[in-house]
Protein backbone atom coordinates (compact mmCIF):
# COMPACT_ATOMS: atom_id res chain seq x y z
CA UNK A 1 0.00 0.00 0.00
CA UNK A 2 1.37 3.39 -1.01
CA UNK A 3 1.47 6.67 0.91
CA UNK A 4 -1.11 7.93 -1.58
CA UNK A 5 -3.58 5.22 -0.53
CA UNK A 6 -2.96 6.00 3.15
CA UNK A 7 -3.71 9.69 2.55
CA UNK A 8 -6.87 8.90 0.59
CA UNK A 9 -8.01 6.55 3.34
CA UNK A 10 -7.33 9.28 5.90
CA UNK A 11 -9.61 11.58 3.89
CA UNK A 12 -12.42 9.02 3.88
CA UNK A 13 -11.95 8.45 7.61
CA UNK A 14 -12.04 12.18 8.37
CA UNK A 15 -15.26 12.61 6.37
CA UNK A 16 -16.94 9.87 8.39
CA UNK A 17 -15.42 10.76 11.78
CA UNK A 18 -15.78 14.57 11.81
CA UNK A 19 -19.20 14.72 10.16
CA UNK A 20 -20.33 11.89 12.45
CA UNK A 21 -19.09 13.79 15.50
CA UNK A 22 -21.03 16.87 14.42
CA UNK A 23 -24.21 14.83 14.01
CA UNK A 24 -23.69 12.94 17.26
CA UNK A 25 -23.41 16.21 19.15
CA UNK A 26 -26.38 17.77 17.34
CA UNK A 27 -28.65 14.77 17.77
CA UNK A 28 -27.47 14.47 21.37
CA UNK A 29 -28.35 18.00 22.48
CA UNK A 30 -31.62 17.99 20.52
CA UNK A 31 -32.40 14.64 22.16
CA UNK A 32 -31.84 16.10 25.62
CA UNK A 33 -34.25 18.93 24.86
CA UNK A 34 -36.75 16.49 23.32
CA UNK A 35 -36.60 14.30 26.45
CA UNK A 36 -37.23 17.33 28.64
CA UNK A 37 -40.36 18.16 26.66
CA UNK A 38 -41.69 14.60 26.43
CA UNK A 39 -41.23 14.06 30.19
CA UNK A 40 -43.86 16.78 30.75
CA UNK A 41 -45.90 16.49 27.54
CA UNK A 42 -45.69 13.08 25.76
CA UNK A 43 -48.13 14.23 23.08
CA UNK A 44 -45.33 16.22 21.42
CA UNK A 45 -43.13 13.14 20.90
CA UNK A 46 -43.48 12.96 17.09
CA UNK A 47 -42.79 16.65 16.53
CA UNK A 48 -39.72 16.82 18.75
CA UNK A 49 -38.40 13.54 17.31
CA UNK A 50 -38.32 15.11 13.84
CA UNK A 51 -36.38 18.04 15.29
CA UNK A 52 -33.94 15.67 16.93
CA UNK A 53 -33.32 13.85 13.62
CA UNK A 54 -32.48 16.98 11.61
CA UNK A 55 -28.82 17.24 12.72
CA UNK A 56 -28.34 13.54 11.93
CA UNK A 57 -27.88 14.12 8.19
CA UNK A 58 -24.28 15.38 8.39
CA UNK A 59 -23.18 11.94 9.58
CA UNK A 60 -24.94 10.36 6.57
CA UNK A 61 -23.27 12.84 4.19
CA UNK A 62 -19.88 12.01 5.70
CA UNK A 63 -20.60 8.30 5.29
CA UNK A 64 -21.61 8.83 1.64
CA UNK A 65 -18.41 10.73 0.81
CA UNK A 66 -16.43 8.09 2.72
CA UNK A 67 -18.00 5.34 0.60
CA UNK A 68 -17.34 7.22 -2.66
CA UNK A 69 -13.70 7.79 -1.67
CA UNK A 70 -13.22 4.12 -0.69
CA UNK A 71 -14.84 3.03 -3.94
CA UNK A 72 -12.63 5.42 -5.90
CA UNK A 73 -9.42 3.95 -4.49
CA UNK A 74 -10.72 0.42 -5.04
CA UNK A 75 -10.80 -0.62 -1.39
CA UNK A 76 -14.43 -1.74 -1.58
CA UNK A 77 -13.83 -4.04 -4.57
CA UNK A 78 -10.74 -5.56 -2.97
CA UNK A 79 -8.36 -4.18 -5.64
CA UNK A 80 -6.73 -1.11 -4.07
CA UNK A 81 -5.23 1.21 -6.65
CA UNK A 82 -1.55 2.18 -6.47
CA UNK A 83 -2.01 5.89 -5.73
CA UNK A 84 0.72 8.49 -5.93
CA UNK A 85 1.16 10.77 -2.91
CA UNK A 86 -0.21 13.65 -5.00
CA UNK A 87 -3.41 11.74 -5.87
CA UNK A 88 -3.83 10.64 -2.27
CA UNK A 89 -3.54 14.24 -1.11
CA UNK A 90 -6.11 15.30 -3.69
CA UNK A 91 -8.63 12.76 -2.38
CA UNK A 92 -7.88 13.83 1.19
CA UNK A 93 -8.49 17.48 0.24
CA UNK A 94 -11.71 16.51 -1.57
CA UNK A 95 -13.04 14.87 1.61
CA UNK A 96 -12.31 17.88 3.82
CA UNK A 97 -15.33 20.08 2.94
CA UNK A 98 -17.90 17.61 4.26
CA UNK A 99 -15.60 16.61 7.14
CA UNK A 100 -15.19 20.14 8.49
CA UNK A 101 -18.54 21.63 7.49
CA UNK A 102 -20.27 18.45 8.73
CA UNK A 103 -18.69 18.88 12.17
CA UNK A 104 -19.48 22.57 12.50
CA UNK A 105 -22.94 22.51 10.92
CA UNK A 106 -23.98 19.42 12.91
CA UNK A 107 -23.21 21.23 16.16
CA UNK A 108 -24.97 24.41 15.10
CA UNK A 109 -27.95 22.57 13.70
CA UNK A 110 -28.29 20.72 17.00
CA UNK A 111 -28.36 23.98 18.94
CA UNK A 112 -30.86 25.49 16.53
CA UNK A 113 -33.00 22.37 16.87
CA UNK A 114 -32.95 22.82 20.67
CA UNK A 115 -34.24 26.37 20.28
CA UNK A 116 -36.86 25.22 17.74
CA UNK A 117 -38.06 22.59 20.22
CA UNK A 118 -38.74 25.53 22.56
CA UNK A 119 -41.09 26.94 19.91
CA UNK A 120 -42.90 23.61 19.52
CA UNK A 121 -43.53 23.44 23.29
CA UNK A 122 -45.12 26.87 23.38
CA UNK A 123 -46.76 26.93 19.94
CA UNK A 124 -47.19 23.43 18.48
CA UNK A 125 -49.15 24.85 15.53
CA UNK A 126 -45.99 26.67 14.40
CA UNK A 127 -44.14 23.39 13.78
CA UNK A 128 -43.48 24.19 10.09
CA UNK A 129 -41.88 27.53 10.86
CA UNK A 130 -39.92 26.07 13.78
CA UNK A 131 -38.48 23.37 11.51
CA UNK A 132 -37.26 25.91 8.98
CA UNK A 133 -34.66 27.40 11.36
CA UNK A 134 -32.56 24.25 11.85
CA UNK A 135 -33.24 23.27 8.21
CA UNK A 136 -31.47 26.45 7.05
CA UNK A 137 -28.23 25.17 8.59
CA UNK A 138 -28.57 22.07 6.43
CA UNK A 139 -27.95 24.19 3.29
CA UNK A 140 -24.26 24.50 4.10
CA UNK A 141 -23.83 20.82 4.81
CA UNK A 142 -25.42 20.07 1.41
CA UNK A 143 -23.11 22.54 -0.35
CA UNK A 144 -20.09 20.90 1.28
CA UNK A 145 -21.43 17.46 0.36
CA UNK A 146 -21.79 18.48 -3.29
CA UNK A 147 -18.25 19.86 -3.46
CA UNK A 148 -16.80 16.77 -1.80
CA UNK A 149 -18.65 14.38 -4.14
CA UNK A 150 -17.67 16.37 -7.27
CA UNK A 151 -14.07 16.70 -6.11
CA UNK A 152 -13.63 13.02 -5.16
CA UNK A 153 -15.17 11.95 -8.48
CA UNK A 154 -13.01 14.44 -10.35
CA UNK A 155 -9.69 13.13 -9.04
CA UNK A 156 -8.04 11.02 -11.77
CA UNK A 157 -6.97 7.63 -10.37
CA UNK B 1 -20.91 23.96 30.37
CA UNK B 2 -24.10 25.51 29.11
CA UNK B 3 -25.13 22.18 27.53
CA UNK B 4 -25.85 20.60 30.90
CA UNK B 5 -29.11 22.57 31.28
CA UNK B 6 -30.60 21.69 27.87
CA UNK B 7 -32.86 18.93 29.23
CA UNK B 8 -33.93 21.01 32.20
CA UNK B 9 -34.64 24.14 30.16
CA UNK B 10 -36.77 22.20 27.66
CA UNK B 11 -38.70 20.62 30.53
CA UNK B 12 -39.18 24.01 32.14
CA UNK B 13 -40.52 25.33 28.82
CA UNK B 14 -43.23 22.68 29.02
CA UNK B 15 -43.88 23.52 32.69
CA UNK B 16 -44.20 27.21 31.86
CA UNK B 17 -47.32 26.33 29.89
CA UNK B 18 -49.11 25.69 33.17
CA UNK B 19 -48.04 28.98 34.77
CA UNK B 20 -50.89 31.38 35.38
CA UNK B 21 -51.21 34.12 32.77
CA UNK B 22 -52.65 37.56 33.50
CA UNK B 23 -55.98 36.26 32.13
CA UNK B 24 -56.04 33.33 34.55
CA UNK B 25 -55.27 35.70 37.42
CA UNK B 26 -58.18 37.88 36.31
CA UNK B 27 -60.44 34.79 36.40
CA UNK B 28 -59.24 34.06 39.94
CA UNK B 29 -59.97 37.63 40.99
CA UNK B 30 -63.41 37.36 39.43
CA UNK B 31 -64.30 34.42 41.71
CA UNK B 32 -67.16 35.58 43.94
CA UNK B 33 -65.95 34.12 47.24
CA UNK B 34 -62.82 32.88 48.96
CA UNK B 35 -64.13 29.33 48.73
CA UNK B 36 -64.71 29.70 45.00
CA UNK B 37 -61.14 30.99 44.57
CA UNK B 38 -59.70 27.97 46.38
CA UNK B 39 -61.89 25.69 44.24
CA UNK B 40 -60.54 27.44 41.12
CA UNK B 41 -56.98 26.62 42.24
CA UNK B 42 -57.81 22.98 42.91
CA UNK B 43 -59.42 22.69 39.47
CA UNK B 44 -56.14 24.00 38.00
CA UNK B 45 -54.20 21.19 39.69
CA UNK B 46 -52.96 23.12 42.73
CA UNK B 47 -52.32 21.15 45.91
CA UNK B 48 -52.17 17.35 45.94
CA UNK B 49 -54.33 14.43 47.00
CA UNK B 50 -53.11 14.68 50.62
CA UNK B 51 -53.75 18.41 50.97
CA UNK B 52 -56.76 19.64 52.88
CA UNK B 53 -58.70 21.37 50.10
CA UNK B 54 -60.06 23.97 52.49
CA UNK B 55 -56.62 24.99 53.71
CA UNK B 56 -55.28 27.54 51.21
CA UNK B 57 -51.96 27.90 53.06
CA UNK B 58 -51.35 24.16 52.76
CA UNK B 59 -52.16 24.30 49.03
CA UNK B 60 -49.72 27.18 48.47
CA UNK B 61 -47.00 25.42 50.50
CA UNK B 62 -47.48 22.26 48.40
CA UNK B 63 -47.04 24.35 45.24
CA UNK B 64 -43.77 25.82 46.56
CA UNK B 65 -42.55 22.33 47.45
CA UNK B 66 -43.56 21.03 43.99
CA UNK B 67 -41.54 23.80 42.34
CA UNK B 68 -38.36 22.95 44.23
CA UNK B 69 -38.94 19.21 43.85
CA UNK B 70 -39.08 19.43 40.06
CA UNK B 71 -35.93 21.58 39.97
CA UNK B 72 -34.11 19.12 42.26
CA UNK B 73 -35.05 16.31 39.85
CA UNK B 74 -33.36 18.12 36.98
CA UNK B 75 -30.34 19.84 38.53
CA UNK B 76 -27.60 17.96 40.37
CA UNK B 77 -25.91 20.93 41.99
CA UNK B 78 -28.57 23.01 43.71
CA UNK B 79 -25.95 25.48 44.96
CA UNK B 80 -26.43 27.43 41.70
CA UNK B 81 -29.73 28.58 43.22
CA UNK B 82 -28.13 29.77 46.46
CA UNK B 83 -29.02 33.35 45.67
CA UNK B 84 -32.71 32.36 45.83
CA UNK B 85 -32.45 29.74 48.59
CA UNK B 86 -30.28 31.66 51.08
CA UNK B 87 -33.15 33.68 52.62
CA UNK B 88 -34.90 30.37 53.50
CA UNK B 89 -31.69 28.95 54.97
CA UNK B 90 -31.12 32.06 57.11
CA UNK B 91 -34.78 31.96 58.11
CA UNK B 92 -34.14 28.49 59.54
CA UNK B 93 -31.23 29.90 61.54
CA UNK B 94 -33.36 32.75 62.84
CA UNK B 95 -36.18 30.40 63.78
CA UNK B 96 -33.78 27.94 65.45
CA UNK B 97 -32.09 30.62 67.60
CA UNK B 98 -35.43 32.02 68.76
CA UNK B 99 -36.81 28.54 69.36
CA UNK B 100 -33.80 27.41 71.41
CA UNK B 101 -33.64 30.60 73.46
CA UNK B 102 -37.41 30.54 74.06
CA UNK B 103 -37.27 26.80 74.78
CA UNK B 104 -40.23 25.87 72.58
CA UNK B 105 -39.87 23.60 69.58
CA UNK B 106 -42.25 24.12 66.69
CA UNK B 107 -41.26 22.18 63.56
CA UNK B 108 -43.78 24.03 61.34
CA UNK B 109 -41.76 27.23 61.20
CA UNK B 110 -38.83 25.78 59.24
CA UNK B 111 -38.18 25.38 55.54
CA UNK B 112 -37.24 21.89 54.35
CA UNK B 113 -36.11 22.79 50.83
CA UNK B 114 -32.70 24.10 51.94
CA UNK B 115 -29.30 22.56 52.72
CA UNK B 116 -29.90 22.58 56.49
CA UNK B 117 -33.44 21.73 57.54
CA UNK B 118 -35.11 22.71 60.80
CA UNK B 119 -34.14 19.61 62.79
CA UNK B 120 -30.46 19.87 61.87
CA UNK B 121 -30.42 23.62 62.46
CA UNK B 122 -31.94 23.18 65.91
CA UNK B 123 -29.20 20.67 66.81
CA UNK B 124 -26.47 23.03 65.57
CA UNK B 125 -27.83 25.99 67.54
CA UNK B 126 -28.56 23.87 70.63
CA UNK B 127 -24.94 22.61 70.71
CA UNK B 128 -23.60 26.01 69.61
CA UNK B 129 -21.77 24.10 66.92
CA UNK B 130 -21.68 27.05 64.51
CA UNK B 131 -18.68 25.60 62.67
CA UNK B 132 -21.08 23.04 61.20
CA UNK B 133 -22.75 25.90 59.30
CA UNK B 134 -21.51 27.16 55.92
CA UNK B 135 -18.69 29.70 56.36
CA UNK B 136 -20.88 32.64 55.31
CA UNK B 137 -23.29 31.91 58.19
CA UNK B 138 -20.92 31.20 61.08
CA UNK B 139 -20.08 34.73 62.29
CA UNK B 140 -23.61 36.06 61.99
CA UNK B 141 -25.08 32.94 63.67
CA UNK B 142 -22.76 33.30 66.65
CA UNK B 143 -23.40 37.05 66.93
CA UNK B 144 -27.18 36.62 66.67
CA UNK B 145 -27.14 33.79 69.24
CA UNK B 146 -25.08 35.85 71.71
CA UNK B 147 -27.34 38.86 71.17
CA UNK B 148 -30.47 36.78 71.77
CA UNK B 149 -29.17 34.99 74.87
CA UNK B 150 -27.66 38.08 76.52
CA UNK B 151 -30.17 40.80 75.63
CA UNK B 152 -33.25 38.84 74.52
CA UNK B 153 -33.56 41.49 71.77
CA UNK B 154 -35.39 39.62 69.00
CA UNK B 155 -35.36 42.62 66.69
CA UNK B 156 -31.57 42.99 66.84
CA UNK B 157 -31.25 39.24 66.31
CA UNK B 158 -33.37 39.66 63.15
CA UNK B 159 -31.24 42.61 61.99
CA UNK B 160 -27.99 40.64 62.39
CA UNK B 161 -29.32 37.61 60.53
CA UNK B 162 -31.02 39.67 57.81
CA UNK B 163 -27.78 41.53 57.11
CA UNK B 164 -25.94 38.19 57.09
CA UNK B 165 -28.45 37.00 54.50
CA UNK B 166 -27.88 40.01 52.26
CA UNK B 167 -24.09 39.68 52.47
CA UNK B 168 -24.32 35.95 51.70
CA UNK B 169 -26.56 36.67 48.69
CA UNK B 170 -23.98 39.12 47.34
CA UNK B 171 -21.20 36.59 47.92
CA UNK B 172 -23.19 33.88 46.15
CA UNK B 173 -23.86 36.28 43.26
CA UNK B 174 -20.12 36.96 42.93
CA UNK B 175 -19.55 33.22 42.53
CA UNK B 176 -22.51 32.75 40.17
CA UNK B 177 -21.68 32.65 36.46
CA UNK B 178 -25.15 33.54 35.30
CA UNK B 179 -25.84 37.24 34.73
CA UNK B 180 -29.49 36.82 35.72
CA UNK B 181 -28.52 35.57 39.18
CA UNK B 182 -26.16 38.52 39.61
CA UNK B 183 -28.89 40.97 38.58
CA UNK B 184 -31.43 39.28 40.86
CA UNK B 185 -29.02 39.40 43.82
CA UNK B 186 -28.24 43.07 43.27
CA UNK B 187 -31.95 43.97 43.02
CA UNK B 188 -32.79 41.87 46.10
CA UNK B 189 -30.14 43.56 48.24
CA UNK B 190 -30.89 47.07 46.97
CA UNK B 191 -34.62 46.62 47.56
CA UNK B 192 -33.94 45.26 51.06
CA UNK B 193 -31.82 48.35 51.80
CA UNK B 194 -34.59 50.64 50.57
CA UNK B 195 -37.13 48.80 52.74
CA UNK B 196 -34.80 49.15 55.76
CA UNK B 197 -34.51 52.90 55.08
CA UNK B 198 -38.29 53.32 54.86
CA UNK B 199 -38.92 51.23 57.97
CA UNK B 200 -36.19 53.07 59.89
CA UNK B 201 -37.78 56.39 58.95
CA UNK B 202 -41.18 55.22 60.21
CA UNK B 203 -39.77 53.90 63.50
CA UNK B 204 -37.25 56.74 63.96
CA UNK B 205 -34.16 54.54 63.98
CA UNK B 206 -30.66 55.98 64.20
CA UNK B 207 -27.93 56.20 61.56
CA UNK B 208 -25.99 53.51 63.45
CA UNK B 209 -28.94 51.15 63.30
CA UNK B 210 -29.29 51.63 59.54
CA UNK B 211 -25.57 51.16 58.95
CA UNK B 212 -25.76 47.95 60.93
CA UNK B 213 -28.79 46.69 59.00
CA UNK B 214 -27.98 47.74 55.42
CA UNK B 215 -25.70 45.78 53.10
CA UNK B 216 -23.53 47.71 50.63
CA UNK B 217 -24.42 47.09 46.99
CA UNK B 218 -23.32 48.43 43.61
CA UNK B 219 -26.47 50.29 42.60
CA UNK B 220 -27.10 52.22 45.83
CA UNK B 221 -25.01 54.37 48.15
CA UNK B 222 -26.23 53.20 51.53
CA UNK B 223 -24.74 56.18 53.36
CA UNK B 224 -26.75 58.59 51.21
CA UNK B 225 -29.83 56.39 51.58
CA UNK B 226 -29.47 56.29 55.37
CA UNK B 227 -28.94 60.06 55.56
CA UNK B 228 -32.02 60.56 53.39
CA UNK B 229 -33.98 58.28 55.73
CA UNK B 230 -33.00 60.51 58.66
CA UNK B 231 -34.37 63.56 56.81
CA UNK B 232 -37.70 62.19 55.63
CA UNK B 233 -39.60 60.28 52.95
CA UNK B 234 -39.21 63.09 50.41
CA UNK B 235 -35.44 62.83 50.66
CA UNK B 236 -35.54 59.04 50.19
CA UNK B 237 -37.69 59.50 47.08
CA UNK B 238 -35.40 62.29 45.84
CA UNK B 239 -32.31 60.13 46.28
CA UNK B 240 -33.91 57.08 44.63
CA UNK B 241 -34.96 59.24 41.67
CA UNK B 242 -31.26 59.67 40.90
CA UNK B 243 -30.70 55.91 40.85
CA UNK B 244 -31.94 53.09 38.65
CA UNK B 245 -34.75 52.64 41.19
CA UNK B 246 -36.46 55.84 40.04
CA UNK B 247 -39.61 53.86 39.15
CA UNK B 248 -39.61 52.53 42.70
CA UNK B 249 -39.39 56.08 44.03
CA UNK B 250 -42.65 56.94 42.27
CA UNK B 251 -44.30 53.84 43.73
CA UNK B 252 -42.90 54.64 47.17
CA UNK B 253 -44.53 58.07 46.95
CA UNK B 254 -47.89 56.27 46.69
CA UNK B 255 -47.52 53.55 49.34
CA UNK B 256 -45.27 50.81 50.70
CA UNK B 257 -47.41 48.12 49.06
CA UNK B 258 -47.10 49.91 45.69
CA UNK B 259 -43.33 49.84 46.19
CA UNK B 260 -43.37 46.11 47.02
CA UNK B 261 -45.40 45.53 43.86
CA UNK B 262 -42.93 47.58 41.82
CA UNK B 263 -40.02 45.51 43.22
CA UNK B 264 -41.69 42.22 42.25
CA UNK B 265 -42.64 43.53 38.80
CA UNK B 266 -39.07 44.70 38.27
CA UNK B 267 -37.81 41.18 38.95
CA UNK B 268 -40.32 39.78 36.44
CA UNK B 269 -39.12 42.32 33.85
CA UNK B 270 -35.52 41.25 34.56
CA UNK B 271 -36.28 37.58 33.99
CA UNK B 272 -38.57 37.99 30.95
CA UNK B 273 -35.77 37.71 28.31
CA UNK B 274 -35.06 34.19 29.64
CA UNK B 275 -38.13 33.02 27.68
CA UNK B 276 -35.90 33.10 24.61
CA UNK B 277 -32.79 31.47 26.10
CA UNK B 278 -32.35 27.72 25.66
CA UNK B 279 -28.89 26.92 26.99
CA UNK B 280 -28.07 28.37 30.41
CA UNK B 281 -29.36 28.10 33.97
CA UNK B 282 -31.16 31.43 33.43
CA UNK B 283 -34.52 29.96 32.32
CA UNK B 284 -34.55 27.70 35.40
CA UNK B 285 -33.94 30.67 37.68
CA UNK B 286 -36.63 32.57 35.79
CA UNK B 287 -39.09 29.68 36.20
CA UNK B 288 -38.46 29.47 39.96
CA UNK B 289 -38.89 33.22 40.42
CA UNK B 290 -41.97 33.24 38.17
CA UNK B 291 -43.50 30.40 40.16
CA UNK B 292 -42.75 32.07 43.52
CA UNK B 293 -44.21 35.30 42.14
CA UNK B 294 -47.31 33.40 40.99
CA UNK B 295 -47.76 31.81 44.43
CA UNK B 296 -47.30 35.21 46.12
CA UNK B 297 -49.90 36.77 43.79
CA UNK B 298 -52.38 33.98 44.50
CA UNK B 299 -51.76 34.46 48.25
CA UNK B 300 -52.53 38.19 47.88
CA UNK B 301 -55.76 37.42 46.00
CA UNK B 302 -56.88 34.81 48.54
CA UNK B 303 -56.09 37.15 51.39
CA UNK B 304 -58.11 39.88 49.66
CA UNK B 305 -61.04 37.51 49.16
CA UNK B 306 -60.86 36.36 52.77
CA UNK B 307 -60.97 39.95 53.99
CA UNK B 308 -63.78 40.90 51.60
CA UNK B 309 -61.73 43.41 49.57
CA UNK B 310 -63.36 44.62 46.34
CA UNK B 311 -61.91 43.32 43.05
CA UNK B 312 -60.38 46.70 42.21
CA UNK B 313 -58.46 46.83 45.49
CA UNK B 314 -57.10 43.31 44.89
CA UNK B 315 -56.18 44.19 41.30
CA UNK B 316 -54.05 47.11 42.53
CA UNK B 317 -51.94 44.74 44.59
CA UNK B 318 -51.35 41.88 42.17
CA UNK B 319 -48.03 41.33 40.40
CA UNK B 320 -47.29 41.03 36.69
CA UNK B 321 -47.10 37.45 35.45
CA UNK B 322 -44.11 35.94 33.62
CA UNK B 323 -46.12 34.33 30.82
Amino acid sequence: MTMGTVLALTGAALAVILAGMGSAYGVGVAGQAASGVVSEDPSKFAKVLIMQLLPGTQGIYGLLVGFIALSKIGLLSGNPAELSTQTGLMILAACLPIAIVGLVSGRHQGKTAVSAIGIIVKKPDQFGKAMLFPAMVETYAILALLVSILAVNGVPV
Amino acid sequence: MADKYIYAVARVRALEMSLFSQTTIEQLIAAKTYKESVQFLIEHGWGDSETDHTDADAILNVETEKTWAVIEEMVEDMSVFDVILLPDLFHNLKAAIKTIVAGEVNADIFYDNVAIDGKEMLEIVKNRDFKALPSYMQACAEEAYECMTHTGDGQMCDVIIDKGTLLAILEAADDAKDELLKAYAETTVAVADIKIAVRSLKTAKSMDFMRRAMAPCKTLNIDRLAKAALSGMEDIIKYLSETEYAGGAEALANSSSAFERWCDNRIIETIRPQKYNAFTVGPLVAYILARLNEIKTVRIILSGKLNGLPEEAIRERIREMYV
